[in-house]
């Protein structure tokens, strides 16, 4: 199905211009929170539990308030708030175990890092000097850690009000899976662990407010300013329009951002009590212990196949470490993945159940893929276990598979309409770049010499373009909440043009993709088109930026709002030209009458008219030019793509290194290819980090091993390689712009591809799988208990100096 | 709390200030200073968002007291133009899409300024990576990074603007 657009050739769309957002960002001249100050600001600094579980059994913060330059000292009891963060995921029929989760814990702490006190004064450096002198007494409690322990019968209690661990359980079947898997030829199954990683942002978390009587202002380093204001009204007890949330440029997200934090609460308490600003940046330590994490879940899995490779049903039990307390999203994030459980694949039946548990430790929720990297993980680490157990060529599993190019729009057997798809063609690209003969030649020429290479494939497709509200709001699958976004588009009198816009960037580029698209329909140059957004006093209503959503839910409420701007200069044109407005149309930037070239008038002697009407508009033509939209799509998009990788394995020290990587991914129409390549980068890296080097790792008994940088291993450029990079447009029926998403495609895509090729690497050697993060130890530990028969000695206790 | 005296020139101004002894460099540069362009991404050593310049070294701007910086002279990002002048690895990082949420990028310019392009203008991309390895980036996966600094070299843009007057 063909996506039209209505406006004539795309003049900018499509096209890799530089990002109108840079000039600030390399001249330091950007405005992130911590770069803001306000006469009489003052700072926050939280005292916060060293203990994974236990009672507080009295806090002295006498010391603290005598402290030079202390305004304040609160604990829970001071700062009485309307209720704690809620979770916003109510499933129609499903009982859900939601614990109280207040910006200040009294009572218990449940995981490192839980809030108790705060210190307000007027020293940066002072506060945190007072901090240390709040001092706690704590009686522990047993921590839980393993959520498979946590589940059995007589395990110590994270909430013993509920009487279990468990928060929640949720299945979704389509097909019949015990036919399907009873018609096959090969039962394959597998435990696969998806451990806890961090989004860690380069900028840690920060929130800023000011009260001035009657609105409180917070600014915060947040993805999601609309939704944190619906949230902390409530929290706070405020009204909406007397709560004002800026995001202001924020450095990075990816998901941990994605939500509305105690410490945002906590900013607002503390200035309308003290009628002063209040600023908190977060450190790193805390940003590793008390910003959500992400993944955390055990797969155990059962798929079937054909004896030809194609695939029949799958059935998966998901275990997901959920942590100690709900987050905005923390129990809907798993299912987030259910969409797309069966890949790219035409399974007959699918069968899924999700269980959550609680544990001792900060809770998980969205990290960039939010539940399909989960998904699309073990269903691509499958498909090469079955490509193995049937000696067959993975890319040709693969392409048995596959749902065919015409079979789009595809319904799964779970009622998914996946949109447009053509897998195919992005392996057939991938494999073509990448030369498997020359690569499998190489491969047994270097294992002669002792050095292991290995080839993985991954082909997945995801879904995002959050979200029709239909399917997902309250009485779908159950979030409280719409996933609309909105556009205005306002022309100036002097022809250039603003768009406001729900949602709310932290690198994507939104400057610059927005403005293209707004500049197509309004006959106008991008340089010209400005974009505002992240300020919920500015603008219309918004949904904010997740999800890969920006582009395909706010891009097309933006084009809508053009549109209609466009029509309307459309007309005050043929009144001004004595045309029809029918005949008048856009080409080259100018609006011009059919059929008559030299009849014609820019946007700006149009936007001119439209503000200082002259005799000649008639009267019923409303002075002013913008317009406003809201867009809620009927159907999801579904991006995907094909990804190889190349990896080589030091046998003798288990480390791995990455020397090779493509990506052919298909998220539609392009509106700036650049910034698509930019993504892809930065998304498989992220998949690349999550496979080998990162980890958030609690021991025994709830301490965060994982408390900094040093522990907790990004990636640098050092162990990277350049990527290979292309595309294929399958345009989306779903939007008028015929987009999808790409923000995560490449961190869904690229854990399963590192593992294969792993493998691949290792399979002389015997190793068949390793969880990841794939480090030197885990990877040297599975050559030995495969070559010399030793069995590793259970979990590997994570690298000290991290996984690199 | 006592204070003691700095003398800095910070892109070329000469500065004295009365500060805490204590007070690291990078929260001088922003706090005293005002110049926000440097910023602080981890509390270990390990992200280099905070790089600055001193005496045209590279240095983690949290890893130095503001007092260590006595009689130096400081070169931050917002130093790295002039009159709207972009330096070549600012050019560079701009046309070859270098950066998304623009966090880690003063502290990327200022060390590929300092220890890459100074040392050696015409770096591999191997010498590249390795050159940038202290410094985190969590949106880009470095790509880019790598081909701005290897366009900036192309370009022949070591030093700042302050430095590369008169030079045609
Ligand atoms: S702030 Fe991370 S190295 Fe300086
Ligand atoms: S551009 Fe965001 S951390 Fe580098």
């Amino acid at each position: 199905m063909e996506a039209t657009t209505t406006t004539g050739p795309n003049r900018h769309v499509g096209r890799a211009i530089r990002r109108k957002e840079d000039p600030r960002f390399i001249t330091g001249t950007g405005r992130y929170v911590d770069d803001l100050t306000l006469t009489g600001m003052l700072h926050m600094a939280i005292v916060r539990s060293p203990e994974a579980h236990a009672r507080i059994t009295s806090i002295d913060t006498s010391e603290a308030a005598a402290h030079p330059g202390v305004v304040a000292v609160y604990v829970a009891e001071d700062l009485p708030f309307e209720g704690g963060i809620p979770m916003v995921w109510a499933p129609p029929g499903v009982e859900v175990n939601a614990p109280d989760h207040m910006p200040l814990k009294s009572g218990e702490v449940k995981c490192v890092g839980d809030p108790v006190a705060v210190v307000i004064g007027s020293d940066k450096y002072g506060v945190v000097d007072a901090a240390e002198r709040v001092i706690v007494e704590y009686e522990p409690k047993p921590a839980v850690v393993d959520p498979e322990g946590a589940l059995e019968d007589g395990s110590p209690l994270v909430w013993e009000g509920f009487g279990t661990n468990k928060t929640h359980e949720w299945a979704v079947s389509g097909g019949d899976i015990d036919a399907a898997l009873a018609a096959s030829d090969v039962v394959l199954e597998h435990r696969i662990v998806n451990h806890r990683t961090a989004g860690a942002a380069i900028e840690t978390r920060g929130a800023f407010a000011e009260w001035n009587g009657h609105t409180i202002t917070l600014t915060s380093s947040t993805q999601i300013p609309h939704i944190t204001r619906f949230i902390l009204s409530g929290v706070l007890g405020i009204a909406e329009d007397r709560l004002r949330v800026i995001a202001p440029d924020v450095g990075g997200g990816f998901g941990s951002k994605l939500n509305t934090y105690g410490e945002e609460a906590l900013v607002c308490a503390v200035a309308r009590k003290l009628g002063r600003p209040v600023k908190w940046i977060e450190t790193r330590t805390e940003n590793m212990a008390y910003t959500h994490h992400g993944r955390d879940q055990i797969a155990y899995v059962t798929m079937g196949a054909r004896s030809d490779g194609r695939v029949t049903g799958v059935r998966a039990r998901l275990i997901c470490d959920l942590g100690a307390y709900f987050q905005i999203l923390t129990a809907f994030i798993p299912e987030l993945g259910f969409p797309v459980a069966g890949g790219c694949y035409a399974f007959d039946a699918i069968d899924l159940n999700f269980t959550g548990a609680f544990t001792n430790k900060f809770a998980t929720d969205a990290i960039r893929g939010a539940g399909r990297p989960e998904m699309t993980h073990w269903v691509e680490v499958m498909m090469d276990r079955l490509a193995r157990e049937l000696d067959l060529d993975p890319a040709e599993v693969r392409r048995r598979s596959f749902i065919p190019k015409e079979k789009f729009p595809y319904e799964t057997p779970l009622g998914i309409v996946y949109d447009s798809g053509d897998y195919e063609g992005t392996l057939d690209k991938m494999l073509a770049m990448l030369d498997v003969e020359g690569f499998r030649r190489e491969q047994a020429e270097l294992r002669a010499e002792g050095t292991y290479r290995g080839l993985g494939y991954s082909t997945y497709t995801e879904v995002c373009g959050l979200a029709p509200s239909r399917a997902v709001g309250p009485q779908g699958v159950g979030l409280q909440a719409a996933f609309y976004e909105s556009a205005t588009v306002r022309v100036h009198p002097t022809g250039s043009a603003t768009v406001y816009s729900g949602a709310s960037p932290h690198g994507q580029g939104h400057d610059t993709t927005f403005a293209q698209i707004a500049a197509d329909r309004l006959g106008l140059d991008p340089e010209v088109v400005d974009v505002i957004h992240g300020d919920t006093n500015t603008g219309p209503f918004g949904k904010n930026t997740y999800g890969s959503r920006s582009l395909a839910v706010g891009g097309e409420a933006i084009a809508i709002a053009a549109e209609r701007v466009q029509e309307k200069a459309k007309r005050i044109c043929a009144a001004l030209l004595e045309a029809a407005p029918d005949d008048i149309e856009l080409a080259d930037g100018t609006f011009r009458v059919l059929g008559q070239p030299d009849k014609s008038m820019a946007m700006a002697e149009i936007a001119g008219a439209a503000y200082i009407p002259p005799q000649e508009l008639p009267t019923e033509i409303e002075p002013g030019l913008e317009e406003t939209a809201f867009y809620d799509p009927e159907n999801f998009v579904f991006p995907f793509g094909a990804h190889a990788c190349v990896v080589e394995v030091d046998a003798d020290t288990g480390k791995v290194r990455v020397v090779r990587w493509i990506a052919v991914d298909d998220c539609g129409r392009a509106v700036n290819p650049a910034l698509i390549d930019g993504q892809v980068h930065g998304g498989v890296v992220h998949g690349i980090g999550q496979a080998l080097y990162e980890q958030v790792v609690y021991d025994a008994d709830g301490q965060l091993v994982t408390g900094s940088f040093v522990d907790y291993a990004l990636p640098t450029a050092a162990e990277l390689p350049s990527f290979e990079t292309d595309r294929q447009e399958t345009p989306s029926p779903v939007n008028s712009l015929g987009v999808k998403g790409v923000g995560e495609a490449g961190t869904i895509a690229a854990s399963p591809a590192v593992l294969n090729a792993v493998v691949d690497a290792l399979r002389p050697l015997g190793v068949d799988y390793i969880d990841m993060p794939l480090t030197p130890m885990r990877v040297w530990q599975a050559i030995e208990a495969s070559t010399r028969g030793v069995a590793p000695a259970g979990d590997p206790p994570p690298d000290s100096e991290g996984g690199r | 709390m006592s204070t003691v005296n700095v003398r800095v020139s910070v892109n070329g101004e000469a500065r004295e200030d009365a500060i805490e002894p204590r007070l690291l460099l990078i929260h001088y540069l922003r706090d005293v200073v005002g110049l926000t362009g440097s910023h602080v991404g981890c509390d270990t050593s390990n992200c280099g968002a905070c790089t600055v310049l001193l005496d045209g070294e590279s240095a983690k701007s949290c890893t130095v007291l503001a007092v260590q910086a006595d009689g130096a002279e400081v070169t931050t990002i917002e130093g790295m133009s002039t009159d709207g002048d972009l330096h070549p690895l600012q050019e560079a990082f701009w046309s070859e899409h270098g950066l998304q949420c623009g966090y880690c990028t003063p502290g990327m310019i200022l060390m590929a300024a300092a220890d890459l392009l100074a040392r050696n203008p015409d770096p591999t991309e191997d010498e590249i990576r390795h050159g940038l390895e202290g410094n985190l980036c969590r949106c880009t996966g470095y790509h880019n990074i790598v081909k701005a600094v290897q366009k900036a070299a192309a370009d022949g843009g070591a030093r700042p603007a302050a430095e590369r007057e008169g030079v045609a």
